[in-house]
């Protein structure tokens, strides 16, 4: 049954066979997308969704100052997929001397437990001593009124801050994220 | 480009006996819906393993965002019907082609039984069939409760007190399958590990199995 086939004149246009495999792979091809199609944008859904970054306001303009970190309790609310929690934050809150607001964690940055301030007989917040702000309980850290640490201080890194913002009213808002400072 | 990665790959390995020992076979011509279009009925059971496979798929990415959880399996059900991108389509593959794969698998019997190709020496392989249609409503039974609504609770609610019914061992395969007294926590967590790892293991083997046999023994001959 031998078809002698001449690889020399060339065939015009589709050899059945290449038709049939070309058919078969397209449909093959066709059926794979529909089933799978789906399913790749179902597996990168989370690269849709920006950062979770939200802000809550703690107070209006005129309450701070540049001369002590007043300390504010704020909540913000956090989408973790379908789990939604109110998660509750202190910041040690302060005007900087270019205008903006510097808005610091109150956990140390040591072993985590929360920083104390003192308050003056007027009710506002003093110094400890030697520009000392912000003392740890746990373990004795020490920050400055800026939240650096002092050099004989277990924390390795100034208090974590959060972003602040100022809207059109003359609210302050900070941010649901804590950043590292490398000072 | 893909001709020379499979060459340099044929060359070290000699992968093409491999191949072409499972997918060169004959068709034969009753069988074949160019020859005669009646001759679809033929298909069933290939199309009943391809919904089986876009099951395993789906399923497969359904368990990404899915916690079989009391507390967040509904809610997370629900986070993927509305808010995964594709979600409500990802899921609704998995929800409509769990009562197509029954349906193909019911078709596909129904040939075997009117040609008569359960017969000696095929029989063996209509009981593997047999087992796989069981392994298969025990996956629809499971898949049901999986979302956690009242629809699915009641269901199985209703499932598990049909087996309580049976005599003497009815208690005790209601036990089993509850996971305890109270239909709950324990059911749902049961539920899922039998719906996404002993089923589909044991689903498997027996296709495996049932094709391994139908390939050793060959299409059954024509009406």
């Amino acid at each position: 049954m031998g078809v002698s086939v001449s690889y020399t004149d060339k065939q015009k246009g589709l050899t059945r066979r290449q038709f049939l495999t070309y058919a078969l792979g397209g449909t093959g091809a066709f059926m794979a997308v529909a089933a799978v199609g789906p399913l790749i944008p179902f597996a990168v859904d989370p690269l849709t969704r920006g950062t979770t970054e939200t802000f809550s306001t703690v107070g209006t303009e005129s309450e701070f100052n540049t001369s002590y970190p007043l300390a504010k309790d704020f909540t913000l609310k956090q989408k973790d997929g379908w789990i939604q929690v109110d998660n509750t934050y202190t910041a040690f809150i302060i005007k900087q001397q270019d205008g903006t607001y510097l808005a610091m964690s109150n956990i140390c940055t040591h072993l985590g437990c929360a920083v104390s301030q003192q308050l003056g007989s007027d009710g506002k917040p003093t110094a400890f001593s030697n520009g000392i702000w912000f003392q740890c309980p746990c373990h004795g850290s020490q920050f400055s009124l800026t939240g650096v640490q002092t050099p004989v201080s277990p924390a390795q890194r100034p208090l974590d801050i959060f972003l602040t913002k100022v809207d059109s009213t003359g609210q302050v808002l900070v941010g649901s994220k804590k950043h590292q400072r490398t000072v | 480009m893909f001709k020379k990665t499979y060459d340099w790959i044929d060359e070290r390995l000699n992968v093409t006996p491999l191949w072409r020992d499972v997918a060169d076979h004959d068709v034969p011509a009753h069988v074949n819906p160019a020859n005669q279009m009646s001759a679809f009925i033929y298909c069933f059971g290939g199309l009943t393993f391809l919904i089986v496979v876009t099951q395993i798929l789906s399923g497969m990415f359904l368990a990404m965002y899915y916690v079989p959880d009391l507390y967040n399996a509904y809610t997370s059900v629900q986070y993927i019907t509305k808010e995964v991108l594709l979600g409500n389509v990802v899921r609704g593959m998995h929800f409509w082609g769990a009562s197509l794969v029954i349906i193909m698998m019911f078709l596909h019997m129904l040939r075997v039984f009117f040609t008569g190709s359960y017969k000696a020496p095929r029989d063996l392989n209509w009981v593997v069939g047999v087992l796989i249609f069981m392994v298969v409503m025990v996956f629809g039974f499971t898949g049901y409760l999986l979302p956690w609504d009242q629809k699915a609770y009641w269901a199985t609610a209703v499932g598990t007190n049909i087996a309580n019914t049976v005599p003497i061992i009815g208690p005790y395969v209601r036990t089993l399958l509850v996971g305890g007294d109270t239909l709950g926590a324990v059911t749902l967590t049961r539920f899922f590990a039998i719906h996404v790892f002993f089923l589909p293991a044991a689903l498997l083997v027996l296709l495996g199995l049932h094709f391994l046999m139908i390939r050793k023994q060959g299409i059954a001959g024509p009406l």
